[in-house]
């Protein structure tokens, strides 16, 4: 078969610059096939190369004595004892998902869980971090639907339960929603498996579904803007199949009990080509590849095709040499298509035959070692200085604050999720202490005391305000959620959502953003272990807020110590942790979505006031003091005691919310008493007998504790001033039909 | 079924695609302490068991209509004849679609009515406390246990819905936590709000919600529990 011809124009044609070109030409010595221009391009893509953001991430804190894997494998361990490892990871899938959400949403959920079952880990928890654009374009219904059933669909198949994450909606991802997916599992430390092909002679097995022509260039695709001709890419997004993928499951962790495997890695973002090129990078070596043994689903594929492909449910894995039977038996018991399709070489190239020629031979470690790297310029954005400066006597009060209460616990963003999450089989494996909803998820690891926390994060409104400080306020707000339900933060994994970063305030966004992950996870102790950047979304040169989201993994070592976020009785004291002076409504939420104003600064954040409020929460879960905890975010401190009170419904044995009396602590303005935001606050809920150890140990420990009021049965949340004045005072059922009908409103 | 079982053993089959057969392993094994295995879906015939329970799941994907594909599997000829002999069969979830599409329950589970997946807690009416997989199961208040599934609406003839409640077949039904039969407790439209049914002979039990996943207080629930406690109580029984 003759393939194109290859020069700098068709490279060009491939997304490679003229210098990239030069340095394929130099690393092959003579011009590229066809097939090795293609190779090159994916994997030189921003998507597989990280070329603009390495420099910068070299900055993540990501070491630690518990941490058991680090960035730069298929996904990031840790250790959480009793010989076992939480392995994890976060991945956007945001480009294939606008375009064909279903789908998109799905594939981005099986590319997720193979990471992590590909370390022998078997997948015991989902979170998705989804953003969409204003409830009200005319695209948003029908991407949502889409979303949240490919992402249900996919899980609830495959048998992993998706026990939290957040949704939030906003008009800067009108072009370009963000769909960011989550997964935890659990292996033994000493059968954590990675992405290695070691020991020249043991075979090649290829496993999974066929090859066909779906996805290629997905991981191209996902490198570059979107335009008006984006909707023509549909093709480009792959088809999910969580059946088969469940099945390489059983297979793979069926296998992975011998020692037949010596690594293995999933055929993610672009196919074949990245999994065997990285597997053989990471170990030295080379692999030889015959095309002609790979299982196709269509006729007539050439080389290129079958490399690039991004057909889903594949994994590429190597065996010790003479066990292939015993790999190959397996896959057959679980019927999956299983070939060996190459074996591990010593001369460090990936070599490609197909119809008896060598179509492809390019030296493994340089193709990944010498991927470009930029340094591109930074600019800090014009549209900083003016969007930070902001009076908030600008803004005049609403004249009945339960009214905007109720308006923002009835908004997209701030109101209940049930319409998304009910979708998404939550308990299947019976691990889920605690679902969605709180402020953490909470599973148990069987076998062991403990339970692991999960929790996503991203204000992206303060990331756009001041993309250092809002980074550092996510990786904040993360490890005070676990706090809240008494774990103590072990890992972070990251999606860092921005735009192009070619261009230089984009770039300086995102440097900003990983100063500001760095230094909080530093702060706080808690190391990075995986992650992923997408860049490039954009629409039309419209970018996104810079989103780097965060989902942080702690532990419980005992499960029991749980703590929830909902008030489970009348007649509980609640108190304030943190401090009580009245926050500034600047850069809230109720700011934008009541006066319509984006603007002013992210609320200061004290790192050493964090972790103080994190070790008192952990203390007083540890000595059971504690009836219930909730971070005060999103909406301030009225919207905080409403979700508490609501909460209490969904327990067992009750049926309504429960009720609460509060007197505000200090009010300049009530409505920034009420719906302003700070850093470092929780509200407590300790029965009358706690209050005077709580306060005690509150004291002891350095963060102020405010008794702001109790539970109560009066079916209502009164929020007074000081002299006993009401400034809300609405029944709970008309706060729960605001908030649970949020979301129906919206989408039917 | 033949000689004395002294350690009843359960069978808990693995069709591909099930994804709740660890779930009633790990409830029957480690909750309840009695002897369960795995029987896998190409078998022909089922070793020595005390009863089969179906688990749910997606069962080949359930790309057809669920449970379609696993009611041709070979293992539930061998499941058939385990039941026409009177072993007990529990089927949950995808385990009820599959009855229903095997012929050993009546009726069919449609597309819920709102034609979406529901996950939730829902609250069960026990219609009928005395069969083999409900006798131990409190009548106090409702049980509380998850739904999860995008097909549990029980459609059936009304000839066949009439017999099915006159024969005491119905053993639970959707209500509120208070024990209402109400039309918005019965979140997936089933006929009758009907959330599990007994075969003819009371040897099979297929539901729609998990008692696998409400077997430990720690889960939220524990109503579940029962469900099993009564079946290996009714194993005892005719040891």
């Amino acid at each position: 078969m003759t393939e194109p011809l290859v020069n700098t124009q068709v490279a060009a044609e491939h997304g490679l610059t003229g210098a990239e070109y030069d340095r394929a030409c130099r690393i092959v010595g003579r011009t590229p096939t066809w097939t090795e221009l293609g190779i090159f391009s994916v994997m030189w893509s921003e998507h597989c190369s990280y070329k603009s953001s390495r420099v910068f991430l070299a900055e993540f804190p990501t070491q630690a004595p518990w941490v058991v894997q680090g960035p730069g494998e298929n996904a990031g361990a840790v250790d959480i004892g009793d010989g076992l490892a939480a392995v994890f990871k976060m991945e956007s899938h945001n480009h294939p998902s606008f375009i064909e959400p279903y789908q998109g949403a799905a594939t981005g959920v099986g590319g997720i869980l193979r990471d992590v079952f590909t370390m022998g880990a078997r997948p015991i928890a989902s979170l998705d971090s989804l953003r969409f654009g204003e409830p009200t374009h005319p695209r948003t219904p029908y991407l949502v639907s889409g979303v949240v059933k490919g992402i249900g669909d996919y899980g609830n198949s495959f048998g992993c339960p998706t026990v939290g994450g957040e949704t939030s909606f906003h008009p800067c991802y009108n072009g370009n929603i963000l769909v960011n997916a989550f997964t935890l599992g659990i292996a033994p430390i000493d059968k954590i498996f990675r992405g290695k092909a070691a020991g020249p002679g043991n075979p090649v097995i290829y496993v999974g579904s066929k090859t066909g022509r779906d996805g290629i260039h997905g991981a191209t695709m996902a490198s570059e803007e979107f335009d008006a001709t984006s909707e023509e890419r549909r093709p480009t997004v792959q088809v999910g199949d969580p059946f088969t993928e469940k099945l390489l499951l059983e297979a793979c962790l069926e296998l992975m009990k011998s020692d037949a495997i010596v690594g293995i890695q999933d055929m993610g973002a672009a196919g074949l080509t990245s999994s065997s090129f990285e597997m053989a990078a990471r170990a030295g070596t080379g692999v030889r590849l015959d095309l002609d043994r790979v299982p196709l689903r269509e006729t007539g594929m050439t080389a290129y095709e079958i490399m690039l492909s991004e057909s889903q449910e594949r994994m590429l894995l190597v065996a010790a040499a003479g066990r292939e039977a015993e790999a190959l038996a397996v896959f057959r018991k679980w019927d999956l298509d299983a070939e060996v399709v190459g074996e591990v070489t010593d001369d460090g190239c990936v070599t490609v035959h197909h119809h008896g020629e060598v179509v492809a031979r390019i030296p493994a470690r340089p193709l990944a070692d010498e991927a470009p790297r930029y340094e591109r310029p930074c600019q800090e954005p014009a549209y900083l200085a003016a969007a930070r400066a902001f009076d908030p006597a600008s803004v005049p009060a609403p004249p009945s604050l339960s009214r905007t209460l109720l308006d923002l616990i009835g908004s997209p963003n701030l109101g209940s999720k049930a319409w998304i999450t009910r979708q998404y089989d939550q308990t299947v494996r019976t691990n889920t202490l605690a679902g969605p909803g709180g402020d953490a998820a909470v599973v148990r690891v069987k076998g062991t005391t403990r339970a692991l926390a999960l929790t996503a994060d991203c204000n992206q409104r303060w990331c756009y305000l001041d993309p250092r400080l809002g980074a550092a306020h996510a990786i904040a707000e993360a490890a005070r959620n676990l706090a809240c339900v008494g774990a103590r933060p072990l890992g972070v994994t990251d999606c860092l959502n921005f735009g192009n970063p070619e261009r230089p305030e984009i770039l300086w966004q995102f440097r900003e953003a990983v100063r500001g992950i760095s230094e909080a996870c530093r702060a706080l102790d808690v190391p990075v272990v995986s992650g992923n950047v997408s860049f490039y979304n954009e629409t039309e040169g419209r970018a996104i807020y810079p989103t780097p989201t965060v989902a942080m993994v702690g532990l419980l070592a005992d499960a029991t110590l749980r703590v929830g976020a909902a008030f489970p009785e009348p007649a509980l004291d609640l108190f304030l942790l943190g401090p009580a002076a009245e926050p500034s409504i600047a850069a809230s939420e109720y700011l934008f979505r009541i006066h319509g104003v984006e603007a002013g600064a992210p609320p200061p954040l004290d790192l050493a006031a964090e972790k103080r409020l994190g070790e008192l929460l952990r203390a007083l879960a540890g000595q059971r003091l504690l009836a219930a905890a909730h971070d005060v975010s999103d909406g301030g401190l009225a919207v905080a005691l409403a979700e508490s009170c609501l909460l209490a419904a969904e327990l067992p044995g009750h049926e309504k919310p429960v009720g609460a009396t509060i007197v505000l602590p200090s009010v300049q303005r009530a409505d920034a008493a009420l719906f302003g935001e700070a850093a470092g606050r929780a509200i407590v809920a300790v029965t009358h007998g706690a209050a005077a150890p709580v306060q005690a140990a509150a004291a002891a420990a350095g963060v102020a504790c405010t008794r702001l009021g109790a539970t109560d049965h009066s079916g209502r949340l009164r929020i007074e001033g000081k002299r006993g004045e009401a400034i809300v005072d609405l029944a709970m059922d008309q706060i729960q039909r605001a908030w649970s009908g949020a979301l129906p409103g919206l989408l039917g | 079924m033949s000689g004395r079982i002294t350690a009843a053993r359960i069978g808990v089959v693995v069709f591909p695609g099930s994804n709740c057969d660890h779930d009633a392993y790990h409830v029957v094994k480690h909750v309840l302490g009695s002897g369960a295995t795995f029987v896998w879906h190409k078998e022909t015939e089922l070793p020595p068991l005390a009863a089969v329970i179906l688990p749910g799941g997606f069962a080949y994907g359930d790309y057809l209509r669920a449970g379609a594909m696993a009611a041709r599997s070979p293992v539930m000829g061998a499941v058939r004849s385990f039941a026409a002999a009177g072993g007990p069969v529990l089927g949950i979830c995808n385990g009820f679609q599959v009855l229903v599409e095997s012929g050993l329950l009546p009726g069919a589970l449609l597309r819920n009515r709102g034609l979406k997946f529901i996950h939730q807690p829902v609250h069960l009416k026990v219609e009928n406390g005395t069969s083999r997989f409900t006798s131990r199961c409190r009548s106090d208040r409702p049980l509380r246990m998850p739904i999860s599934h995008a097909e549990g609406n029980y459609h059936a003839d009304e000839e066949t819905l009439n017999r099915l409640e006159g024969e005491g077949r119905v053993a639970f039904r959707y209500c509120d936590s208070r024990g209402r039969i109400t039309d918005e407790a019965n979140v997936n439209g089933s006929q009758r709000a009907i959330a599990g049914i007994l075969n003819e002979a009371g040897n099979v039990l297929g539901l729609m919600p998990h008692p696998d996943r409400a077997a430990e207080a720690e889960l939220g629930s524990d109503d579940g529990r029962a469900v099993f406690e009564s079946l290996l109580e009714s194993l005892e029984g005719r040891g």
